[in-house]
């Protein structure tokens, strides 16, 4: 591993016990700044918009990014689609904080993911489970988040995806060293990472929780599943009061074995996004990027 | 001797392993009930010092834990530690408000000081307290851009201040906590000690 993917997963280490927020505005940036977010995503549509809007959805304009980067101090990332290596070069140029190659934006290549270790800025990727994680890892990925279903408000797929990683890690951890090359053959992982993940019990990087967030208990859920910190997408902006919502949410992650706090922070939030579940919808995002 | 360690958002995680390394005994505060414990002093982690700010304020931990470090409690901060402890910050924000934080000692520090994210480095160099190079890790570090008062240097990089010390309040621009060395940690421990 490279000095610069040290730093990388450094990075991550230092956003974990926080909320990354998503972002379309500077003056929604400042909101999250305000409320607590350790991190803001920047994106011309939040996933609820993507998923009504359908159609082909790509790396935001670098312009809207560049004025968000000014408008707050905490760390901006930005996503580009699937695989495309050029969304992930231009964004490196206009200097992003953290670049996510995300399945919520229209893949750009159905077979091949990027060649992460071939970029000096960092790189967060979804995972359903160990196996894909592991892959991502090997790719460059510094940082890993479930692929909860976004733009829904519905968390049962980032519980799932948290739930299957924590079971498949203590799995590793329960085999045998003479197991384990067998073990990576059947995750489709490098036997290197799958011998990190026996020995230490977790990813070698910092694994977040990302899909479906929408309220306080779902981040203080997400976090008592193992999650080491929270995204949240479309639950914050397309609420009712975005900045107190935004503020519990932070406060949630940080106190998130305290029921007694969860229900103070659980009072009058106004109105939690509408949310549809997954059977509803007609694109499994999860699905996209292996 | 134990020790607590804000664990309100960041790499506190970090600090707690490198203090059972050591043999000391710690505990994680997120709330105001956690600082009650009896503590012989208190290590602020890395992590963004703004989201770190408005939860000790919201939590009503600013004025208690400031209050306990001017009257002697020892205290280490690393990176937005630093930020959180420095009485004056350049770089925040202009349209925003200015976040929280302890301002107990006599120092500016600028944020955000080697740019983004690329601007992140690893190096060795001289820490004074330990009289040895140690490792350095700058995640979108801080540095201190000037000290007033009897505020000690004890590490420069490239004639930037990174390391320093005014009494009981250790700070470094640094992360020692993502590295394995642990002369920087153990100096914290000495400070207390000879308290």
């Amino acid at each position: 591993m490279t000095n610069r993917q040290e730093l990388n997963r450094n990075l991550a280490q230092m956003l974990k016990g926080g909320v990354i927020m998503d972002v379309t505005t500077p003056e929604q940036a400042r909101i999250a700044e305000a409320a607590g977010a350790c991190a803001v995503m920047a994106l011309e549509r939040i996933p609820a918009d993507i998923r009504a809007a359908g159609g082909v959805s790509r790396m935001s304009d670098p312009k809207m990014i560049k004025g968000i980067q000014e408008a707050v101090t905490i760390p901006v990332m930005a996503k580009c689609r699937i695989g495309h290596i050029a969304e992930a070069q231009i964004l490196q140029a206009i200097e992003i904080d953290y670049i996510d190659e995300s399945e919520v934006l229209s893949p750009a290549d159905n077979i091949y993911h990027i060649d992460k270790t071939q970029f000096e800025v960092p790189f967060v990727c979804g995972a359903r489970n160990l196996s894909e994680a592991l892959r991502r890892i090997a790719e460059g990925a510094t940082m890993i988040r479930t692929k909860g279903e976004p733009g829904t408000g519905d968390v049962v797929q980032a519980v799932s995806h948290m739930r299957l990683m924590q079971s498949q890690i203590q799995e590793l951890v329960g085999k045998r060293e003479d197991e384990l090359f067998e073990a990576a053959k059947q995750l489709q992982a490098p036997y290197d990472l799958v011998k990190y993940v026996h020995e230490n019990g977790k990813l070698p990087v910092v694994n977040f929780a990302a899909g479906g967030v929408a309220t306080p208990a779902d981040a203080a859920l997400m976090m008592q599943l193992g999650a080491e910190g929270v995204f949240v997408g479309s639950g914050i902006f397309k609420s009712g009061d975005p900045a107190k919502r935004a503020a519990a949410i932070v406060k949630a992650v940080t106190n998130y074995n305290d029921p007694k706090e969860l229900a103070n922070l659980s009072e009058d939030l106004g109105e939690a996004m509408v949310g549809i579940n997954e059977h509803e919808i007609e694109v499994l995002m999860a699905e996209r990027g292996q | 001797m134990r020790i607590a360690v804000l664990a309100l958002q960041g790499a506190f995680l970090e600090h707690e392993k490198m203090l059972r390394e050591l043999g000391v005994d710690c505990f994680e505060v997120r709330q105001l009930q956690d600082w009650q414990q009896k503590k012989d002093g208190l290590i602020i982690p890395g992590g963004e010092s703004t989201t770190q700010g408005k939860l000790l304020r919201d939590l009503g931990l600013l004025a208690p834990v400031r209050e306990a470090v001017e009257s002697g409690l020892p205290v280490f901060g690393t990176c937005a530690g630093l930020i959180l402890l420095a009485h004056d910050v350049e770089g925040n924000s202009p349209s925003a408000p200015v976040p929280p934080r302890l301002g107990t000692m006599a120092m500016t520090a600028a944020r955000n000081a080697y740019g983004r994210q690329l601007g992140s480095f690893h190096t060795e160099a001289f820490f004074k307290g330990a009289k040895c190079n140690v490792p350095m890790t700058f995640i979108r570090a801080p540095y201190i851009m000037k000290t007033a008062g009897n505020v000690e240097v004890l590490a420069s990089v490239d004639s930037r201040i990174v390391a320093a010390r005014q009494g009981n309040q250790l700070v470094t621009a640094f992360h020692p906590e993502l590295d394995a060395d642990t002369h920087v940690h153990e100096y914290f421990l000495k400070m207390i000690k000879n308290r």
